[in-house]
């Protein structure tokens, strides 16, 4: 059973992993597999995971990279990923193949800023490692436990107070082995007081087998701090993403998280940022854009602990064929938490009869000065819309192409960084059968 | 140009709205189609544009000598066909200029033509925007988003301009505007006749046909074409309403 083959790969690995990043996170890494150990993989039964199954992931049983262990797969060259980084656009990368650092692939540093891995940091900066790993996860859902108990590798970027970053951080992560692995990724984003970073992620597999890859970022955002995430996920049909990440803001700071959700067999994405900070500012952004038998699950939680923060949440889906969207959006304002603005929106079209979307708002407020909204919509392309644009002489294909890119655009306004405006426009563009203009 | 032959149509329910519509405009005329609400007035302009939710049942609709019937809406529009809404749709995220551009050139396109040059693009859109004393801001605006309802029909004139359309039928375009709007759409309108094109207005009020002045009108009453005569005709219905030509229609 895989729980169990988990379970002896963390034992086998239990006191090189305490080695390797000290006593302290050792202990949290136990307190994780304890806790996995009861909980076991989500199932439906749990009501976050009601809509998402992940039970054929488990009974494939892809293979379960060691912590220390390397994967079987083609060696890279620089041509062959290419064309997934961003085009003419200056920055800072790192880059994994099947979990595992790859130094001639990247462009690291050191000099006034940290880009780097996890790995490297654990000898380096063991005391901030203390600190800042596992600090924001929390012990309530099975494979961040796991991810906690077992991650070793991922990217580590640290924005010392008041800089900002020269140049953008990409971070990638490539699977081409031959067997179907389940990887354990873990980033850690620290952007101290007054700093400020642009940080873009993907995840993608360089063939067809049934990778999984379970994902955990903690970003951490200290006052007047700004950061800028975007998730750009596209990955092939047979390959599965569980990411989870979680954001802790600080007075003042503003943190944007964009995520592209264009491909994959199954890609969850649990969002969850805590607002501890006045004046606080998140925004959310999504834009899922899948056919075929792809699923995408949205789980998001805004915490308003503090008053005079701000929450601005807008998620769309475009649905075709068989695929499957689910939306899960809480919010919680504390009772402390007045003055709080709290918006929420969640659109969906179904090009396709047999597209299905789930969606749910989740408002919980407990102080009574606060401005909140929220609102769902799921409902197919406006036919009165449609018909005006063909009555003009846009051909069919054209004229719903236009309105979902329309229906997308919303996304996209969010995104700052030309270079990859560009990337995900061309994206768009490409997922819905137009030539790009 | 348009002739329309015993034009049955109505809703895919079986509701019969349209029974028996005879109609022939020829290059150069205007014509009126004026009738009470419900008489199968956008049915009409529906049916003949393509809209998909009507059913004919019966009859024929041909553009020089082309049925229409089996075209579909864009194909229709590269015929020449083109239908003023009387309530043009928002589309936000879509650029009044993009959707012209688009528009036009996949007129282009259906005829074999390449894309319109930007620079003339830009041009003619500058001298049809000065002719509906539109502002050039109107072009990066989201497609009739937030607009009043003159700068709706405007706009459509607007998108007849950069079309020039063989055949333009104009549903109401004139209910809800101010006299102003009335006049300039007249005014656009009127500077794209010419002896190769027609227009046919569908109207409910006579007040357009002041500015618009029609060659024929025709009243519309349960679907059917039931009194033809000149401009004339428009005037003694708004004097008298339709009562008396339900009454004459009733008494046949």
């Amino acid at each position: 059973m895989m729980r169990d083959s988990l379970l002896n790969l963390y034992a086998e690995n239990e006191e090189s992993l305490a080695r390797e990043s000290g006593e302290a996170v050792a202990a949290k890494r136990r307190e994780a597999l304890e806790r996995f150990e009861v909980l076991g993989f989500p199932t439906k039964k749990s009501e976050s995971w009601k809509y998402t199954s992940l039970k054929s992931q488990v009974a494939e049983h892809p293979r379960l990279v060691a912590p220390f262990a390397t994967a079987q797969g083609h060696a890279l060259e620089f041509k062959d990923i290419e064309s997934y980084f961003l085009d003419e656009v200056d920055s800072y990368r790192v880059v994994f193949v099947n979990g595992v650092y790859s130094s001639w692939l990247s462009s690291t540093t050191h000099h006034g800023l940290d880009v780097c891995t996890l790995g490297s940091t654990w000898r380096k900066s063991p005391a901030w490692m203390h600190d800042h790993f596992a600090a924001l996860d929390t012990l309530d859902e099975p494979l961040v436990l796991l991810n906690r108990a077992l991650a070793r590798e991922g990217a580590v970027v640290r924005i010392p107070k008041n800089l900002v970053a020269d140049k953008p951080i990409q971070v990638f992560y490539f699977t081409t082995s031959d067997e179907p692995l389940f990887a354990q990724i873990r980033n850690l984003v620290v952007v101290e007081e007054g700093a400020q970073v642009e940080i873009v992620e993907r995840h993608q597999s360089l063939n067809g087998k049934a990778h999984w890859t379970n994902a955990v970022t903690e970003i951490h955002a200290a006052p007047n701090a700004r950061v800028r995430y975007t998730k750009l996920q596209n990955d092939v049909s047979t390959a599965t993403l569980t990411d989870a990440t979680f954001v802790h803001q600080d007075r003042d700071s503003q943190v944007v998280v964009n995520t592209f959700s264009c491909g994959g067999r199954l890609t969850r994405n649990e969002l969850r940022f805590a607002l501890m900070g006045s004046n606080a500012e998140a925004h959310l952004h999504g834009l899922t854009l899948i056919h075929g038998q792809e699923h995408v699950d949205h789980r998001t939680f805004v915490d308003h602990a503090v008053p005079h923060c701000t929450s601005h949440e807008v998620y769309k889906g475009l649905f075709d064929g068989k695929s499957r969207g689910v939306f899960n959006g809480q919010i919680m304002v504390r009772p402390h938490a007045q003055k709080t603005l709290a918006f929420q929106q969640n659109d969906n079209l179904l090009l396709d009869d047999r597209a299905e979307v789930d969606t749910k708002p989740q408002l919980e407020i407990f102080a009574d000065d606060v401005k909140c909204s929220h609102g769902c919509t799921v409902g197919q392309l406006d036919a009165d819309a449609l018909f005006y644009l063909r009555a003009r002489g846009i051909p069919n294909a054209e004229a719903r192409a236009l309105l979902m890119l329309a229906f997308a655009n919303d996304a996209l306004a969010h995104v700052q960084l030309p270079a990859l405006e560009r990337k995900l426009h061309a994206l768009i563009h490409k997922k819905l059968g137009v030539s790009a203009s | 140009m348009l002739s329309i032959h015993n034009l049955q149509a109505g809703l895919s329910d079986g509701t019969a709205i349209l029974k028996g519509i005879d109609l022939v405009v020829k290059p150069g005329e205007v014509h009126a189609i004026m009738g009470p609400n419900g008489s199968g007035k956008s049915t009409l302009s529906s049916v003949i544009a393509g809209r998909e939710e009507y059913e004919v049942t019966g009859g024929s609709v041909e553009l020089d000598g082309e049925s229409l019937l089996d075209l579909s809406p864009e194909e229709r529009a590269h015929r020449g066909v083109f239908l003023s809404f009387q309530y043009p749709v928002e589309i936000p995220g879509v650029s009044v200029s993009n959707f012209i551009k688009t528009a036009l050139n996949a007129h282009r396109a259906s005829r074999g033509e390449d894309p319109m040059e930007a620079a003339v693009l830009l041009k003619k859109m500058r001298e049809k925007l000065e002719l509906l004393e539109m502002d050039k801001s109107f072009l990066s605006r989201s497609l009739n988003e937030g607009f009043s309802g003159g700068e709706k029909k405007r706009n459509e004139i607007f998108q007849m301009a950069m079309l020039e359309p063989r055949l333009a039928i104009l549903d109401e375009t004139d209910s809800g505007l101010d006299i102003d709007a009335l006049r300039i759409v007249a005014q656009g309108v009127n500077a794209l006749k010419s002896p190769t094109n027609a227009v046919v207005v569908i109207t409910h009020y006579q007040r357009l046909l002041d500015y618009i002045v029609p060659d024929y009108v025709h009243v519309l009453l349960h679907g059917k074409i039931v009194k033809s005569g000149t401009k004339d005709l428009a005037l003694e219905l708004e004097e008298r309403g339709y009562d008396w030509i339900k009454k004459e229609n009733a008494a046949q």
